[in-house]
């Protein structure tokens, strides 16, 4: 087995391009599917830790405020997000209440934690060599990310809210907030793939003069 | 970030180092044609890949197609066709009211709920995230499949922009589901209202993760492998070596 440098093939289609030197936010495609082949986020790698860190912020205020607070005849009824878990639990769905427990809950989690450790982790140490964790956290990342669904979650907030204004009195709990901040920055910083650490990482050798001439 | 976002076409690489093939028409060079495995992971392209290879860079599993892609998005395929009948034919959601009669909300019968109170843009939202979503993407996925079990050349195109967008929009249909765990959540005031879910949100939560699985394991490489001039088995993994 040995390495191709200097070539890329379509994740969608196949075919094999030479690798281009994109600028600033290039975005290359496909010429016969169309698909994305690079794009360049230069601009945005400086912003990705300190987002998920304020993405992790919003997360732990997401999870242990209420999202919604009913009214009825002076009595309130207020719902977390797992509490509301916890009940379709109860009411004998439990593989529902799991799917909505890992794509709200669990996956952002694992997403934010995986990207912290990635960016956080030393340069020093990231050259020596990529530690098992690191490929794991950086794969775990691609594999998870059709599976976070925090924004739809949100919009189903929405419609929830509307369904009950007419049975009651409804307020939004500071949660709600928090969702919507948390899904404006994991979409943010999803943006970012985690592809781009190796590529770094290869310029880096490439500077040391580790570059095999011509491969 | 700069304001201006460049987008550039590229045309295939047309003469790859180190091989000399032709270029005719609309065939391009592609990898599997090269022997060469692309990781799914990281990009990184590998000449000579045998069977359980890792790469070399980042340790993902490496194949020149998605493993058996074909028999897994079909399975997946079926199996989320036979969940679509309870999806919308039994209650999401059952509302008992303190005074009044029980109240059983389909998929469908939650639409017609917001088109009658006048919200018609929740309406129309939840009407495409349930419904239309769902079914599109089946209808496409099936589409796919037929294709490339016919080894259709006919609109390549079409069908890749088809593929990506079912890819992406997929994951909305969840929508109903977080409605119903919300209101479960939520309306469990003995003496006013109880919210139960129904059987039905069990069905369609596998609906949505079924199409989404069968989106994941589709392999839209599978299409195009009908240009090539040698086009041995498509619908089979094949592992380099």
């Amino acid at each position: 087995m040995r390495e191709v440098s200097g070539l890329i093939a379509c994740e969608e289609c196949d075919a094999v391009y030479r690798k281009l030197a994109l600028g600033p936010s290039e975005v290359a495609l496909c010429g016969r599917c169309g698909a994305e082949l690079e794009r360049d986020r230069h601009a945005l790698r400086r912003h990705v830790l300190p987002l998920s860190i304020a993405g992790l912020c919003m997360y732990i205020i997401a999870n242990v405020f209420p999202i919604l607070q009913l009214e009825v005849r002076g009595d309130f009824s207020q719902a977390t997000l797992i509490g509301s878990v916890h009940s379709l639990n109860a009411e004998g769905m439990p593989l529902v209440a799991f799917l909505v427990l890992a794509t709200t809950i669990l996956f952002p989690l694992f997403q934010l934690l995986a990207l912290i450790y990635l960016l956080a982790l030393p340069i020093r140490l990231r050259r020596s060599g990529y530690p098992a964790a690191f490929n794991l956290s950086g794969r775990l990342i691609q594999i998870l990310r059709p599976w976070v669904m925090v924004e739809i979650f949100l919009l189903g907030v929405i419609v929830a809210f509307v369904k009950l204004t007419s049975m009651a009195t409804v307020l939004p709990g500071i949660a709600l907030w928090a969702f919507g901040a948390l899904a404006f920055l994991l979409t943010s910083v999803f943006s970012f793939d985690p592809r781009h650490i190796y590529i770094r990482q290869i310029s880096l050798q490439e500077k040391k003069g580790k570059k095999h001439a011509g491969k | 970030m700069p304001a201006n976002r460049t987008v550039r076409t590229v045309q295939p690489a047309s003469q790859p180092p180190e091989s000399g093939l032709p270029i005719s028409g609309f065939s391009v060079q592609t990898a599997a044609k090269l022997g060469m495995a692309s990781c799914p992971h990281c990009a990184t392209l590998w000449e000579d890949v045998k069977a359980h290879d890792r790469c070399g860079r980042c340790g993902s599993g490496l194949s020149i197609r998605k493993p058996d892609s074909f028999n897994r998005t079909t399975a997946f395929l079926i199996a989320a066709y036979i969940m679509y009948v309870p999806a919308n034919t039994l209650p999401v959601m059952i509302t008992i009211p303190f005074l009044g009669k029980e109240q059983q909300d389909t998929i469908m019968s939650g639409v017609i709920y917001f088109w009658n109170s006048g919200s018609w843009v929740l309406a129309l939202i939840v009407f495409i995230a349930s419904f239309v979503v769902p079914l599109f993407k089946l209808a496409v996925i099936t589409l796919l499949l037929i294709a490339i079990q016919r080894r259709s050349r006919q609109g390549l195109l079409l069908r890749a922009k088809l593929y990506r967008f079912v890819a992406v929009i997929g994951r909305w249909s969840m929508l109903d589901v977080f409605v119903v765990t919300l209101m479960t959540g939520l309306v469990q005031i003995k003496g006013f209202a109880v919210v139960h879910p129904g059987a039905g949100i069990a069905a369609f939560a596998a609906v949505v993760v079924l199409t989404m699985l069968a989106s994941i394991s589709f392999d839209p490489r599978l299409m195009w492998d009908v240009t090539e001039h040698e086009p041995g088995n498509p619908h089979e993994s094949r592992r380099g070596g």
